[in-house]
């Protein structure tokens, strides 16, 4: 049985030990080597057989680092802790084990890829912690609340349970509040041949929905020729990549790539989001067996990095307060578009303070990779396991920075959080936020 | 005895140079085949010009994040890979060898490099086996069989060494050396120490995703 990490206590989770209650031996054995047999290859098997134990990811990663170097938590040590034994025993595991893997495949690794920039040979261990969530995925042995959500994507095709009515509900609703300020501010509906569809994530007409409003603001102002969905397919998030139900997240993007289509839409705009940036941009469209994916994806950060660049949206006064930037990984280490971040940060802000690492070798935020959307149970673990971040941004504060803009979703739960748990006192926001207050509107 | 050195600088040479050879043909074909069978995706995501930035920027010494936070390990690490290399292709005993054998000759380290460049194998060998003792982040991933490669690529550097200087020993040395090097050819293409041949193409792939749809460094 692999090691636990040290002085780990017990979390109850209804997913895992409901998911593990029904397990047996013979079971676990079959699906594992089913698993590795017919959904892995050349990848899993060079990337095991090539590794020479060197330990020198470990370093590259936050849990490993906040954890006092507790080298279960390197990238490598948690290899050993499921695949290494899957492959060892040729799958003979017990129930327990796999309870085991899934913990550490979910909630102590982020898929964030840091490691792979530390691995002199470019070992991917977050492909391989996405296989072990594949395989305890198929095995029904996955965290409760990250469970649900998936489920939610399975029924409403949306990440929480928004229903049908809801959506454009919600929609009506912030264009009346957004009516308020700008008469003639539409949020156009079903608008075939737009140039744009716009797309979020379902946090934000169930919560968020003033980042509704903002963008539509934006878009608005900047002129933009744009357009939602009023069906399914408008909600571009994606836990289901993250629990290992890949056939659900093919059926997620092939609906929002649908939608896309049949609105006949030049580009897909998404929200300031990391994850479904992944999904749309690198993730789903390869399960579809899109090479790239079927439309051009533009992420916030780089849409707004076009409409202040062109002068298409003009900065009144610019925000009065020192920021620092968070480089989202699915979005920095995943796209590239730190520079194109800290151009917008730059330009809307009266101060642009800089995080130490930075850009894409920014420390992930620990919430990422579904690991916030394993829920309450494991938050103190997130908070913990993240330590490394609180003084990274502590350090940005005492370098004079007053506000942390965090351009996803995830990180910026995540970075919520580990603000308040230990105390930092910086005030967090969305570019998309920032943009709103400083940006010349009509009078 | 003499039986014994010609079995070991003829059949068993000839075997372990075939094995070598035809074994990390074999694991290559074998990691392209897969590929080809299970992951041919991987083919249209390779770019040459970003497999190149990212091995260029791993081969060279701290031109990576990674080596530069790591000083000490990392000149052991270059020292050691080079010297490994370098030394048993250009020593004057090996180069004398194969001249008789087969009329074919090329370029040799003076005696006195060559036997610092064994040293320096061997130095480094230590370093590693006691960085497996004492870094936890190491010892915790290190089981039987990374102290046997290590053993494995270190034997025949030791008793070359040895061998070389005839301190004592000297026949059963040279013997012993003959044999560690023909078990570490062999063993290359069929333990972890395949890294040799396959590392190029992990670094080359991720290095071409990263380039090509992630926009971003790896290194
Ligand atoms: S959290 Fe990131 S750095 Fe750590 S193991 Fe996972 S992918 Fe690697
Ligand atoms: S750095 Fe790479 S080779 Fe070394 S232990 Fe980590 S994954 Fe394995």
């Amino acid at each position: 049985m692999g090691e636990a990490a040290k002085g780990e206590t017990k979390i109850t989770d209804q997913g895992l030990d409901g998911g593990v209650g029904r397990l047996d031996e013979s079971r676990i054995r079959e699906v594992i080597n089913t698993v590795l047999k017919n959904e892995t290859g050349a990848r899993l098997k060079t990337y095991v057989e090539t590794c020479i134990h060197c330990g020198l990811c470990s370093e590259a990663c936050h849990y490993y680092l906040s954890n006092d170097k507790d080298p279960a938590f390197s990238p490598v040590g948690k290899v050993k802790r499921t695949l290494w034994e899957m492959l060892k025993r040729k799958g003979k595991v017990t129930p327990a084990f796999i309870r085991e893997a899934a913990v550490v495949a979910h909630t102590e690794c982020n898929l964030c890829k840091r490691c792979a920039q530390y691995c002199p040979f470019g070992i991917d261990i977050a492909y391989l912690m996405s296989v072990v969530r594949r395989i305890v995925h198929r095995l029904g042995c996955t965290p409760l609340y990250i469970q649900d959500t998936a489920n939610s994507h399975s029924v409403h095709m949306n990440q929480m349970w928004v229903k049908g009515d809801e959506w454009p509900d919600t929609l009506q609703w912030q264009e009346e509040e957004a009516q308020a300020e700008i008469p003639a501010l539409r949020i156009p509906l079903e608008k075939e041949g737009a140039d744009i569809m716009y797309s979020v994530i379902a946090p934000e007409p169930k919560f968020q929905a003033q980042l509704i409003y903002q963008a539509a603001v934006i878009m608005d102002v900047a002129g933009v020729n744009w357009t939602m969905p009023a069906s399914m397919g408008w909600d571009n998030s994606d836990m289901a990549m993250f629990t290992g139900d890949n056939e659900l997240m093919g059926r997620l993007k092939r609906t929002h790539f649908e939608t896309a289509a049949r609105l006949k839409v030049k580009k897909i705009i998404m929200g300031e989001c990391g994850h479904a940036f992944r999904s749309v941009y690198d993730t789903g469209n390869r399960w579809l067996g899109w090479r790239v994916p079927p439309f051009q994806i533009v992420h916030a950060i780089e849409f707004y990095y076009d409409l202040i660049k062109s002068g298409r949206i003009k900065i009144k006064t610019k925000y009065p307060h020192a920021v620092t930037l968070h480089d989202p990984c699915n979005v920095s280490r995943g796209a590239g578009l730190h520079d194109k971040a800290r151009f917008v940060a730059k330009a809307v802000a009266a101060e642009f303070v800089e995080m130490e690492p930075n850009r894409e070798h920014n420390y992930c935020c620990a919430a990422g990779g579904g690991a916030i959307n394993c829920g309450p149970p494991y938050k103190m673990k997130r908070l913990q396991g993240n330590k490394v971040k609180a003084e990274q941004l502590f350090a940005a504060k005492t370098r004079g920075a007053g506000v942390l803009i965090a351009p996803c979703h995830n990180c910026h739960s995540g970075l919520h959080d580990i603000l308040h748990h230990y105390g930092i006192g910086l005030d967090i926001k969305f570019l998309g936020d920032i943009i709103y207050e400083v940006m010349e509107k009509p009078a | 005895m003499h039986t014994a050195y010609d079995m070991l600088t003829g059949p068993c040479a000839w075997t372990a140079f075939i094995l070598f050879f035809g074994g990390c043909l074999y694991r290559l074909i074998k990691m392209l085949w897969l590929v080809w069978k299970k992951e041919r995706f991987i083919f249209s995501y390779m770019s040459l010009r970003y497999s190149l930035r990212s091995l260029v920027h791993w081969m060279v010494p701290f031109m990576a994040v990674n080596w530069r936070r790591q000083p000490v390990l990392t000149i052991a690490t270059f020292a050691f890979h080079l010297c490994l290399i370098l030394t048993p292709l250009f020593v004057s005993a090996h180069i004398i060898l194969w001249e008789e054998a087969w009329q074919f000759s090329w370029w040799m380290l003076p005696d006195g490099l060559a036997d610092a460049m064994t040293m320096v194998v061997i130095v480094c060998a230590g370093y590693f086996f006691i960085r497996r003792l004492v870094s936890p982040e190491v010892r915790y991933v290190t089981g039987p069989s990374d102290w046997i490669i290590l053993s494995i690529v270190a034997a025949p550097f030791i008793s070359g060494f040895l061998a070389y200087h005839q301190w004592f020993a000297y026949r059963f040395f040279t013997m012993f050396h003959i044999f560690s090097g023909e078990v570490m050819l062999v063993a290359i293409p069929f333990t972890r120490l395949s890294h040799m041949i396959i590392s190029p193409f992990t670094r080359a792939y991720m290095g071409s995703e990263f380039g090509k749809i992630r926009h971003a460094r790896d290194w």
